[in-house]
């Protein structure tokens, strides 16, 4: 059985690459950013609810981008509020992922011709890792979008270089 | 009071300041002033026995291309009547009165009328803007408004 066998009393010893331990224990652990834009912040708020219950794969609420790990773009990013937005997400430490939820903050959605205010896509100030589709998006669709993001976080390697 | 007396006792107080009324087979009977008088209409309208519209329920903005407009949707709690007033005035020069000293409601009505469609509410005592961010330029819902290809070096068309 190897080197190891039979050499601890309890047996109580797991094998694994440092990868694989970094990345089980950030995608287990995705801290959110608390805040909401629009309407998709209520469908966001019901996957964060008992029905749906997000905090099941580790996601909780945090009211500070400086303990957040993920940031839920949940609605119309206005021109007003993309500054704000650049701004809190320069505040996350790294490693730090974002989910673009709902069509407004995709590609502007029903603002596309006509919303002078609105920003065609939050990816025009801040990099996106997962666009959830939808207007809104359900509460599942929401959660399969934080699952994508956990299957890319569980692939990282620190040896890769990451594209910045 | 059905509108026609609203506008009988309105035009007889203030009849230098009516200009026209549509009465009849409308949703919302209206009467226009002068924008020069409308302050003077509006407390009136507020202050008189008869009449008491004590609630200002909405205040808009209007571009009629080449004139802009307000509306002032009037109601009364007391005697549940209601009557609409318009004032226009040429985009060049768009003073209208505030009537902020009379419904306190008025005052973010005015900031976003000003805000939207450049209109000068003379009297108000905090004219800024209320929605759009402080270095916006131009009044976006104007019909001659051009969206600017950036704003704050982010691009606004799609």
């Amino acid at each position: 059985m190897g080197l190891l066998d039979q050499k601890f009393e309890n047996a109580n010893v797991v094998v694994t690459t440092m990868d694989k331990l970094l990345n089980w224990a950030r995608l287990s652990s995705l801290w959110q950013m608390q805040f909401g834009l629009a309407c998709c912040a209520i469908e966001m708020m019901a996957a964060s609810a008992s029905n749906f219950d997000m905090m099941r794969f580790g996601v909780i609420p945090r009211a500070t981008p400086r303990q957040c790990d993920v940031m839920i773009v949940s609605g119309t990013v206005t021109l007003k509020m993309a500054s704000r937005i650049k701004r809190l997400y320069d505040q996350m430490s790294e490693p730090r992922y974002v989910i673009s939820m709902g069509s407004c903050s995709n590609c502007g959605g029903p603002y596309w011709e006509h919303g002078y205010h609105v920003l065609k896509g939050v990816d025009r100030v801040i990099p996106v890792d997962v666009y959830v589709p939808g207007c809104p998006p359900r509460p599942e669709a929401l959660i399969e979008g934080l699952i994508k993001l956990q299957e890319k976080i569980r692939n990282e390697s620190m040896a890769k270089k990451k594209a910045v | 009071m059905t509108a026609q007396e609203i506008y009988d006792v309105i035009k007889a107080q203030c009849g230098d300041a009516v200009l026209e009324a549509k009465l009849e087979n409308v949703l919302d009977p209206s009467i226009k002033i002068q924008p020069e008088k409308i302050h003077e209409v509006a407390a009136f309208a507020k202050n008189d026995e008869r009449l008491q519209f004590d609630y200002l329920s909405c205040l808009s903005g209007v571009d009629y291309k080449g004139k802009l407009g307000v509306v002032y949707h009037l109601y009364s709690m007391t005697f549940k009547h209601k009557i609409v007033l318009k004032v226009e005035v040429p985009t060049e020069t768009p003073n209208v009165q505030s009537v902020e000293s009379i419904w306190k409601t008025a005052d973010w009505h005015e900031r976003e009328a000003f805000d939207l469609f450049g209109i000068n509410f003379i009297g108000h005592p905090d004219l800024r803007r209320i929605l759009l961010p402080d270095d916006w330029e131009g009044h976006p819902l104007r019909k001659d408004y051009q969206t600017p290809e950036f704003y704050n070096g982010m691009k606004v068309p799609y």
